[in-house]
C-alpha cells in the first residue's frame, strides 16, 4: 500500500500541471479546478502515508524497479510523511486564496494560465526533495522547485519583480551549485550518492575529508533555509511577489532547507562536528532577524525578518542533537510552515482592505473589518508565542531541550530565544495598535493612494496616474516619451521625499490624484474563506499539538538511530 | 577521467572567473559568471569518476573497461538544469533591460527608506554620492541631469542592447 502511494505526492502535481498548462487559459474554470483536485489528492495520499509510515514505520521504493543502490529511491518515513501533510495542506489553502484572489481582481478572462501549472510544479518539487532517498535527487527536487519559483516571483514581470527576483535567482543559483560540487565531492570520496549506503560510508573516511564534505552541504542548505548570515536575499526578494506566491515561499521554501540541514546532521554526518557553528549562526539568525523586524514598518517586511529570525529557532533544535532538541525543531517547522503561510495571506487581504501593507498608512482596520482583525491577531499571538498556542508550546519544547542539555551556549541560546519571543510580540503588536487599533482619522497625512500604491508596490502598479503605462513593456521608451518620463520621475520624487519626510506631498505631479478617502471594498468570499480555513488550521494545531508531538518524538527518535531510514531502504526488495 | 593537476588548474580558474563575474552589478556578466561556474560544477562532476576507460555500453566493452556512467549521467543532467536556467535569466535580463534601459542591479527602494527614517545607518546610500552607473535608473534621484543624458544615450547607442554604456559624468545639482 505505502509503496504504491509514494511516488503519488510528486507525480499527481507533475501530470496535473501537464494537464492544466494543456486546458491553459481557455478553460480557466476547468484549469482551477483540476488544480485543486489534484491538490486534495496529494492532500489525501500525504495523509495516509503519514497515517502508514507512523504505523509501520519507514519504507523505501526503488523507482523503475532498479536494485536498491543503483536507482533512484523514495523514502517515506514520518519526518517526510509528515513534512508531506503539512506542505500540501498549506499549498492547498494558498490555492484556494489565489483562486479567490484572481476572481476577485476580474481576470476571468484573461487569467495569467501559467500560474496553476507553475504551482503544481513547485509542489511536485517540495514533495521530491522531502520524498528524496539519495542526495542527486534531492538536488533535483530543488531545482524543480526552484526553477518554478523563479517563475512565480516574477510573474507580471512588472520592475519591482524583476529587481527582487534577480537578487532570488542569483542566490539561488549559487546555493545550487555549491550544493551540486558538495555531491560531486561526496561521490568523488564515497563512490556512491544513495543517502542510506552515504550513512554507512561517509564515517569511514578521515575527518578533515568528512568536515569539508559535511560544511560544504550546509552552507548550500543554510542559504536556501535563510540562515544568517547568509539571509539577506530573503527579506530583499520575498515581500514584492504577489500574496499568495510570498504566502507559499514563506512557508515551504525555506522549511525544504530545513528538512535538508536535519537530513545532513542526522543521517549522513551523525558526529555533531559542526554542532557549536549551528549553535551561534542559530543565535545569529534569532537576534539579526528579529531586530531587522523591529525596525521595518511594511507588514510583508516585517513578516519577512520573523520569518528568518524563526528560522533560527529550528536551527537551534537541530544543533542541539538530542532527541528533545530534534522533536521541538520538527515540532517547531510544522508550526511555522502553517503560521507564515497563514500571516501573509492575511497581509494580503489587510493589503486589499487598507490599500497598503505599510503601518504608517493604515489605520481603523480593527473597526472596518472585526474578522480581518481577528485573522490578524490569532495567528500573531501565535507567532509569538503566547500561551496556549502552538508557538509557545514548540518554543517551550525547544528552550526546554536547551536547558536540559547543560552547557553554557544551549543557556544562552535559550535566553535568546525568549528575548526573540518577546521581540517578535514587540514588531507584531506594532502592527496591531498602528494597522487595527488607532483610529483611522489618526493615520499621518501623506496617506494619498498614489503614496499608498508607492508602497504596496506591483499589487496597485496601474494607481500612480503619473506612471507611463507604456514604459511597461513596450519599446516606446527611447525617443519622445522623455517627457513623460521627466513628469513620472517627478511624481517620483515628491512621492519619495514624502515618504521620507512625512510630510504631505504635492500633487502638482501626480495628475489627476484622487482623494485621500478609500471607499471600503468588502473582502471577497474565497479568499477570506480560505485564510479562515488557514487560521483554523493553526488553531488545530494547538489542539492537535498531543499527538503531533508524538510523531515529532518518534521522528526524531527515528532520526537518531538511523537503523530505520537505512533498513526502509535495504530492507526489501522495494519495486512498485 | 584520470584526474589530472591541468583538470584541477582549469576547475579552480573557471571557479574564480565565475565568482568575479558573479559579483558585478551588471547582470550579464552575472549571467557569464553563473555560466562559467556551472561548467566548473560539471568539470569537478567528470572528474569524480576516477580513471577513465570506454564508453559504458553494455556488449561495447567489458565492465572493467568502463568509465564511470554515474557522474556522466549527473552532468548531462547538470547541463540540461543549466540550460534551461540560463535561458530564463536571459529573458529576466532582456525585461529588465525593456524596463529601465538599464541591466544593472537596483538599490532595494524600501531598504532605502528604512535608512533614511532612522537617519544614522550603514545601509544608508545616498545616490549622489555613487558613481553615475551605480545610480538606480528610474528612481528619484536621477531625474533631472540624467534625462538628458539618457536621450542623448538612447540617439548615440540606438538598437544596441549592451551593458557596456557608461554613463558620462554629469554635474549633480545641488539640493
Amino acid at each position: 500500500m505505502i509503496r504504491v502511494l509514494t511516488p503519488l505526492p510528486v507525480l499527481l502535481p507533475l501530470l496535473g500541471a501537464a494537464a492544466a498548462l494543456l486546458v491553459g487559459g481557455r478553460h480557466p474554470r476547468i484549469q482551477r479546478t483540476l488544480s485543486v483536485l489534484v491538490l486534495s489528492a496529494v492532500l489525501t495520499v500525504s495523509v495516509v502515508l503519514l497515517t502508514l509510515a507512523d504505523a509501520d514505520g519507514a519504507d523505501a521504493v526503488s523507482v523503475g524497479g532498479w536494485p536498491v543502490p543503483l536507482g533512484i529511491v523514495l523514502v517515506v518515513d514520518r519526518l517526510s510523511a509528515l513534512m508531506l501533510v503539512v506542505a500540501a495542506t498549506v499549498a492547498l489553502g494558498v490555492l484556494v486564496f489565489a483562486v479567490g484572489q484572481g476572481a476577485a481582481d476580474g481576470d476571468e478572462e484573461t487569467p495569467i494560465s501559467i500560474f496553476h501549472p507553475t504551482f503544481l510544479v513547485l509542489i511536485a518539487g517540495v514533495a521530491n526533495a522531502f520524498l528524496a532517498g539519495d542526495l542527486f535527487n534531492l538536488y533535483v527536487g530543488f531545482e524543480i522547485l526552484l526553477t518554478a519559483s523563479y517563475v512565480l516571483l516574477t510573474l507580471g514581470g512588472s520592475a519591482p519583480r524583476i529587481r527582487a527576483g534577480i537578487t532570488y535567482i542569483v542566490v539561488s543559483l549559487l546555493s545550487s551549485l555549491l550544493f551540486l560540487a558538495a555531491i560531486g565531492l561526496i561521490y568523488a570520496a564515497t563512490g556512491t550518492v544513495n543517502m542510506a549506503q552515504l550513512a554507512g560510508r561517509l564515517g569511514e573516511l578521515p575527518e578533515g575529508t568528512q568536515l569539508l564534505l559535511q560544511s560544504t552541504l550546509l552552507i548550500a542548505f543554510c542559504i536556501k533555509a535563510a540562515v544568517f548570515p547568509l539571509s539577506a536575499w530573503l527579506p530583499d526578494s520575498y515581500p514584492t511577489a504577489p500574496a499568495p506566491v510570498t504566502a507559499v515561499f514563506a512557508g515551504l521554501l525555506t522549511k525544504v532547507g530545513v528538512y535538508a540541514i536535519i537530513r545532513t546532521q542526522t543521517l549522513l554526518f551523525p558526529g555533531g562536528a559542526l554542532d557549536t557553528v549551528l549553535m551561534w549562526a542559530a543565535l545569529a539568525t534569532m537576534l539579526i532577524g528579529i531586530l531587522g523586524a523591529v525596525a521595518q514598518t511594511d507588514i510583508r517586511r516585517i513578516l519577512s525578518f520573523t520569518l528568518v529570525s524563526h528560522i533560527g529557532y529550528m536551527v537551534f533544535g537541530i544543533s542541539l542533537a538530542s532527541a528533545a532538541g530534534l522533536a521541538g525543531a520538527v515540532f517547531y517547522v510544522v508550526h511555522h510552515i502553517a503560521i507564515q503561510t497563514t500571516l501573509f495571506l492575511v497581509a494580503g487581504l489587510v493589503e486589499r482592505q487598507g490599500g497598503s501593507t505599510g503601518v504608517d498608512r493604515l489605520g481603523g482596520l480593527a473597526k472596518a473589518s472585526p474578522l480581518l482583525a481577528v485573522l490578524y491577531f490569532v495567528p500573531a499571538m501565535n507567532l509569538a508565542g503566547i500561551p496556549p498556542f502552538s508557538g509557545f508550546i514548540g518554543k517551550f519544547g525547544l528552550l526546554d531541550a536547551g536547558i536540559s542539555d547543560g552547557g553554557w551556549l544551549p543557556l544562552v541560546l535559550v535566553a535568546a530565544g525568549a528575548v526573540t519571543s518577546l521581540l517578535t510580540l514587540l514588531a507584531i503588536s506594532r502592527v496591531w495598535s498602528r494597522g487595527f487599533w488607532r483610529p483611522a482619522a489618526q493615520t499621518p497625512a501623506g496617506d494619498t493612494d498614489a503614496a499608498a500604491a508607492h508602497d504596496a508596490g506591483p499589487e496597485l502598479a496601474a494607481v500612480p496616474p503619473a506612471q507611463p503605462d507604456g514604459a511597461d513593456g513596450v519599446d516606446g521608451t527611447a525617443g519622445g516619451s522623455t517627457a513623460v518620463r521627466s513628469r513620472a520621475r517627478q511624481a517620483a520624487w515628491q512621492r519619495h521625499t514624502a515618504v521620507a519626510t512625512a510630510t504631505a506631498p504635492s500633487t502638482d505631479g501626480l495628475g489627476d490624484g484622487e482623494a485621500a478617502e478609500r471607499p471600503l471594498r468588502p473582502l471577497p468570499r474565497v479568499m477570506l474563506g480560505s485564510a479562515v480555513a488557514m487560521v483554523a488550521v493553526t488553531v488545530a494545531l494547538t489542539a492537535l499539538a498531543g499527538p503531533l508531538y508524538g510523531i515529532a518524538d518518534r521522528a526524531a527518535a527515528d532520526l537518531l538511530d538511523r537503523g530505520p531510514y537505512v533498513d526502509a531502504v535495504f530492507g526489501g526488495e522495494g519495486r512498485p | 577521467m584520470t584526474p589530472t593537476v591541468v583538470l584541477s588548474v582549469i576547475i579552480g580558474v573557471l571557479y574564480a572567473a565565475g565568482v568575479y563575474l558573479l559579483l558585478d552589478r551588471s547582470l550579464t556578466r552575472v549571467l557569464l559568471g553563473f555560466l562559467l561556474l556551472g561548467n566548473a560544477t560539471n568539470l569537478l562532476l567528470l572528474s569524480t569518476g576516477g580513471a577513465s576507460g570506454l564508453a559504458p555500453i553494455l556488449g561495447y566493452a567489458e565492465p572493467d573497461e568502463m568509465g564511470d556512467p554515474l557522474p556522466q549521467a549527473l552532468i548531462l543532467t547538470a547541463i540540461v538544469i543549466t540550460f534551461g536556467i540560463a535561458a530564463f535569466l536571459l529573458a529576466i535580463i532582456y525585461r529588465s533591460w525593456r524596463l529601465v534601459r538599464q541591466e544593472v542591479i537596483e538599490v532595494d527602494e524600501e531598504d532605502r527608506r528604512v535608512a533614511r527614517r532612522s537617519g544614522t545607518d550603514a545601509d544608508e546610500i545616498d545616490p549622489d554620492d555613487l558613481a553615475p552607473e551605480d545610480r538606480p535608473a528610474m528612481h528619484a534621484d536621477t531625474f533631472a541631469a540624467d534625462n538628458e543624458v539618457e536621450r542623448r544615450l538612447a540617439q548615440q547607442y540606438s538598437g544596441m542592447a549592451s551593458d557596456d554604456i557608461d554613463l558620462p559624468p554629469t554635474q549633480r545639482r545641488k539640493r
